[in-house]
């Protein structure tokens, strides 16, 4: 991993660290890679064909209903006519997995979008609102970052009760302050770069140089960081899905299904191998798609 | 670093940056720094403090209510009185919060409606199985992260990238799957561990293993990129000249240079650990911390869910500091650095 890209994912993960590694001396870059078609990104790209197949065409893959029962076959092992087996109810677990695709990537993809949005208002206000108000935000994102992300969700699904639209948010707001913390120090980094002075002084006003300058600079690294959140969204998503805090069975979410899963975990494992299989190929395939993006994007600017 | 010879010499003995005797700050500098670490850990705990009371006066319904159990545990009027009594409901929303800030000073956070006793006790029941599980799963996780970069870190192109590419799996492996599947294959099909529960090591075995192995992934992937540039280091091929063993060149001189971004991490790791509790004593039915903040986020149980989640908050700022000061002792660079 070359050390930008060390650095960011640290950011995206572990954010309360990125000042010590950016601290760090002399990481030296070991060669760049070659910028072609690994076979990481491309198993990432099938991963994502499957998924956009699911979410456009679900019947096109999927057999079966999601919520079609077969009393006649239930809890059967995985099979040349049920791929990823059946549940209780006979239903088919591929086909579900296949539906759920739709459900479980628009959690994600809302909950980042949520998430984001926060992390926008409060980065460009505590980049751009002067000193104290840089002062305030800080301190308050420091007070978010000592509750971990999934007690912040936990926090707010207490307040609200459960069900998929406090997931969204609880999600959405679990994630906000790293993405902000991400955005302030962006937005910083290109308050002070050189186009910005020079704008100033031409004298365009600052508001120009807001919306011409820093507002599409600062926001560069934002499909980056998109990216490679959805997938941590949808595992966190899965995770209240699992607790029994999101979508409620017999959805074919892919956390719910973990959920309804559990009580026949001694005898068919195959109810909660493949769901949640879906749910790590997904991650990896964000990730591993985020951080390509940031590669090439890289490249690009230097 | 000058390029002198009597550099070359310190470099094999002590690594690049070791510093002057006279540029070791005084022990008051020291303490300041910790001082100031501590009234920033103060101010993020009533910051913390201010936004649960926030939290119980933003949500919908009336927070008495809230306060005994929800809508769902229909109270009682005497019941409300008392609680409106207790938490100054009836008063100016200001002497509301202090008369929370002061409840919590005092350590009195409150009655558990689910528990049926006060969260105080609630959490002093629960606090040990959780502490065992994170602490444990930390401890096995840096044990992890360590031996397998040590095993894999520059040994040649196919071992170097298994050993990444499995870093990035691991770490990308949610835990409620993962437990999943190591109750699946070490509980029910090969039986070496107990599925639910269990005291003693035995019990602890699975639970630990799910925690740590993801965090390992974390701490590995961070400790290979500084292993990669510590092997670099001209101290190292200064070693290596001496003749001292490849093991012994990455025990001695290495490691240490690898592990310190990982030290930093630990901090982190705690509350990614924390959050994990959660699924995995649900997983596992073991009892503890994050059961009790799952009982009073389903019971809608407030004074429990907030009770937990603010001893979160006050462990975490307190790993931080430790973690923080923890770092500078490792790494004698950074007591220098404000000078």
């Amino acid at each position: 991993m070359p050390p930008a890209e060390q650095r960011n994912n640290a950011l995206m993960t572990v954010t309360n660290v990125s000042s010590a590694i950016d601290q760090q001396p002399g990481i030296v870059r070991l060669g760049g890679r070659a910028r072609g078609l690994s076979p990481g990104i491309v198993l990432a790209w099938l991963v994502v064909a499957f998924l956009v197949i699911s979410v456009a065409w679900p019947g096109l893959i999927a057999r079966e209903a999601p919520l079609a029962v077969d009393p006649a076959h239930p809890l059967q092992g995985p099979s040349l006519s049920h791929l990823f087996g059946t549940d209780q109810s006979g239903r088919d677990v591929f086909s579900r997995v296949v539906y759920g695709a739709r459900e479980s990537l628009s959690i994600g993809v809302a909950a980042t979008g949520v998430g984001l949005a926060i992390a926008i208002v409060l980065g460009f206000a505590a980049g751009l609102g002067g000193r104290w108000a840089d002062t305030v935000i800080s301190r308050f994102l420091e007070v978010l970052f000592s509750f971990p992300s999934l007690l912040l969700a936990l926090l707010f699904v207490a307040m609200f009760g459960a069900g998929v639209g406090s997931l969204i948010i609880a999600v959405g707001i679990g994630s906000a302050p790293g993405y902000a913390r991400m955005i302030r120090g962006q937005v910083i980094a290109v308050r002070n770069a050189p186009y910005v002075e020079a704008a100033k002084v031409l004298g365009h006003p600052p508001l120009r140089i807001m919306a011409n300058s820093i507002f599409p600079n600062a926001m560069r690294p934002l499909l980056v960081l998109g990216t490679l959140g959805i997938g941590q969204s949808i595992v966190w998503a899965s995770a209240l899905s699992f607790l029994g805090l999101g979508a409620a069975p017999p959805a074919p979410e892919w956390g719910a299904m973990l959920a309804a899963g559990r009580d026949f975990i001694s005898s068919a494992w195959w109810l909660e191998f493949f769901p949640g299989a879906v749910i790590v190929a997904t991650a990896l395939a964000a990730t591993a798609l985020g951080r390509h993006l940031q590669r090439r994007l890289e490249g690009r600017l230097a | 670093m000058t390029q002198s010879a009597a550099a070359g010499q310190i470099l094999v003995e002590d690594g690049p940056d070791i510093p002057e005797p006279a540029a070791v700050p005084s022990r008051r500098r020291r303490v300041g720094r910790v001082l100031q670490d501590v009234i920033g850990g103060v101010i993020v705990l009533w910051g913390a403090a201010t936004l649960t009371f926030l939290a119980v006066h933003l949500m919908p319904g009336n927070p008495a209510v809230s306060y005994a159990g929800g809508v769902a545990s229909h109270p009682s009027k005497s019941v409300l009185a008392a609680i409106i009594k207790e938490y100054g409901l009836d008063r100016p929303v200001i002497v509301q919060y202090l008369v929370y800030l002061s409840n919590l000073l005092h350590g009195n956070l409150g009655y558990s409606v689910s528990e049926q006793m006060p969260v105080s006790q609630v959490i002093a029941l629960n606090v040990g199985p959780t502490a065992e599980l994170t602490l444990g799963s930390l401890v096995l996780a840096w044990v992890l992260a360590v031996v397998w970069s040590l095993l894999t870190v520059r040994r040649g192109r196919i071992i170097s990238s298994i050993g990444s590419g499995l870093e990035v799996l691991a770490a990308s492996l949610p835990q409620y799957w993962l437990g999943i599947i190591l109750l699946e294959v070490f509980a029910f099909h090969l039986g070496i561990f107990p599925a639910t529960g269990g005291s003693g090591l035995q019990g602890l075995v699975l639970p630990c293993f799910t925690l740590a192995i993801p965090i390992a992934g974390f701490l590995g992937q961070v400790t290979r990129e500084e292993f990669e540039s510590a092997l670099e280091q001209p101290y190292i091929t200064s070693a290596k000249a001496r003749g001292m063993s490849d093991w012994g060149v990455r025990l001695r001189h290495a490691l240490r240079h690898a592990v310190l971004p990982g030290v930093t991490l630990s901090g982190w790791a705690l509350g990614s650990l924390i959050s994990g509790a959660v699924i995995v004593e649900s997983l596992f039915s073991r009892n503890g911390l994050g059961n009790a903040l799952l009982q009073g986020v389903t019971q809608q149980d407030m004074p429990l869910t907030i009770g937990v989640v603010l001893i979160v908050a006050v462990v975490y700022v307190v790993a931080t500091i430790l973690v923080d000061i923890l770092y500078q002792v490792v790494d004698p660079r950074l007591r220098s650095a404000g000078q």
